[in-house]
């Protein structure tokens, strides 16, 4: 889906929050996962001019884990180190989304260049 | 020589037979709706846009010319706002409406045919024409619905919004504002405002503001939630946030967001309790 004003942010938490349900996730994990995505989606509204996340479940049935992967083509993070430490934000935002994000979920993975944007993976398991 | 047949002489001297044939393909298709829009409404839509397209006809050009802007088809324009304003309230579809304006052509090929069918370039000449007038008014049609709708949703946003965040008055010096659903700057913005003025109006000491119905606190939320704590503060008053379940307050931990100088509660009632405590309220039992 698509990622272009506030309200397609919102729509990306319940989407998020079905794909959790579907794997039979706990109200925890799913409230955190949601929350991360939250986080992930409004970055790529605000930073990345817009971008695209979509939801995928993997795994054996039973230990399945819901991935979403988040990409924009905005103008890249130059230092992502920094922009995952605590208090970073080139805006006027609290500067905890990505590393919040990044505590919120199983696995998180990101990449990022001036030319093709960012790319965010988060990974959560049911439990 | 008789006048030269064209969509124009076809549509002001042959209207009612227009007007039956495309009628009658309505129901044939199956756009007719009349679940939704009744037979006579229909035919009294179909007359009044076959009406305005006849009166724009003689003055505006229908061949490569045609542009549905220029002033002489006004009436068209107006005509399609009103059945499109109609069929909105009602729920149709846009390719309901587009096939509504589409079932046009059939009839007028038809004319076109028994008219000129034995001179096949005046005819080619003659069905482009009718195929880009009766396509240009479909797509203004689908255009007047959309934005239609557009404006239904940015109203009901608006409504949103207004009943979203209701600051009431629980106890003297006490004030609540419930937070339901999805805080975004805009609305984050009302609510601030809202209390700040109804901690004015009714000298309130303590604001207490309920997020039991937020579903997701991220950054942004609790951001917007430290700025309305503060503005309380400066207002002289105290700010209790309640309404943390156990999944927020892990989420809100994890997120490594602190909400330092602002009360929490659990629940609206521990809330409520705090504040009698802050503005000398003994609340007994019984």
């Amino acid at each position: 889906m698509t990622l272009k004003t506030p309200s397609d942010v919102a729509f990306a938490r319940q989407a998020a929050a079905r794909a959790m349900g579907a794997i039979g996730a706990s109200a925890i994990k799913t409230t955190k996962f949601v929350t991360a995505v939250s986080e992930i989606a409004r970055n790529a509204v605000i930073y990345g001019r817009g971008g695209v996340i979509s939801f995928t479940q993997t795994g054996p049935s039973g230990r399945q884990s819901v991935i979403a992967v988040c990409t924009d083509r905005g103008p890249g993070i130059e230092d992502i180190s920094a922009a995952i430490a605590d208090g970073y934000s080139t805006g006027k935002s609290l500067g905890l989304g990505l590393g919040g994000a990044k505590r919120l979920v199983d696995r998180f993975e990101i990449t990022s260049s001036s030319r093709q944007g960012t790319k965010v993976t988060l990974e959560c398991g049911p439990r | 020589m008789p006048n030269e047949v064209t969509i124009s002489s076809i549509i002001i001297n042959d209207y009612e037979r227009v007007l039956t044939e495309w009628l009658k393909v309505q129901s044939a298709e199956g756009v007719k709706r009349t679940d939704l829009v009744s037979g006579k409404e229909s035919e009294q839509q179909s007359r009044d846009l076959l009406s305005a397209m006849a009166k724009a006809m003689p003055k505006e050009a229908t061949d490569d010319n045609l542009d549905l802007a220029e002033p002489g088809w006004e009436p068209v324009r107006d005509a399609l706002e009103t059945i499109a304003e109609n069929r909105t309230q009602r729920g149709v579809s846009t390719t309901e409406m587009g096939w509504f304006i589409g079932a046009l052509k059939q009839p007028l090929f038809k004319i076109l045919q028994g008219e000129i069918g034995e001179k096949p370039r005046i005819l080619m000449r003659e069905i482009w024409n009718v195929t880009r007038l009766i396509d240009q008014i479909s797509l203004h049609a689908i255009e007047t619905l959309v934005s239609k709708r557009e404006a239904i949703i940015e109203r009901q946003r608006a409504e949103m919004t207004e009943v979203a965040a209701p600051v009431v008055k629980i106890w003297d010096s006490i004030v609540t504002v419930p937070l339901i659903g999805t805080l975004d700057s805009f609305r984050a913005q009302t609510v601030m405002e809202n209390l700040l003025d109804a901690i004015v109006q009714w000298e309130a000491e303590v604001a207490i503001i309920d997020i039991t119905g937020v579903s997701t606190v991220d950054t942004m939320v609790a951001q917007h939630l430290l700025k309305t704590a503060a503005a309380v503060r400066l207002m002289g008053a105290e700010c209790v946030i309640c309404g943390i379940s156990p999944k927020i307050a892990q989420t809100v931990v994890n997120l490594g967001v602190e909400l330092p100088n602002i009360v929490t509660r659990v629940d609206l009632e521990s809330g409520l309790a705090y504040a009698f405590e802050r503005v000398g309220v003994i609340a007994g039992r019984g």
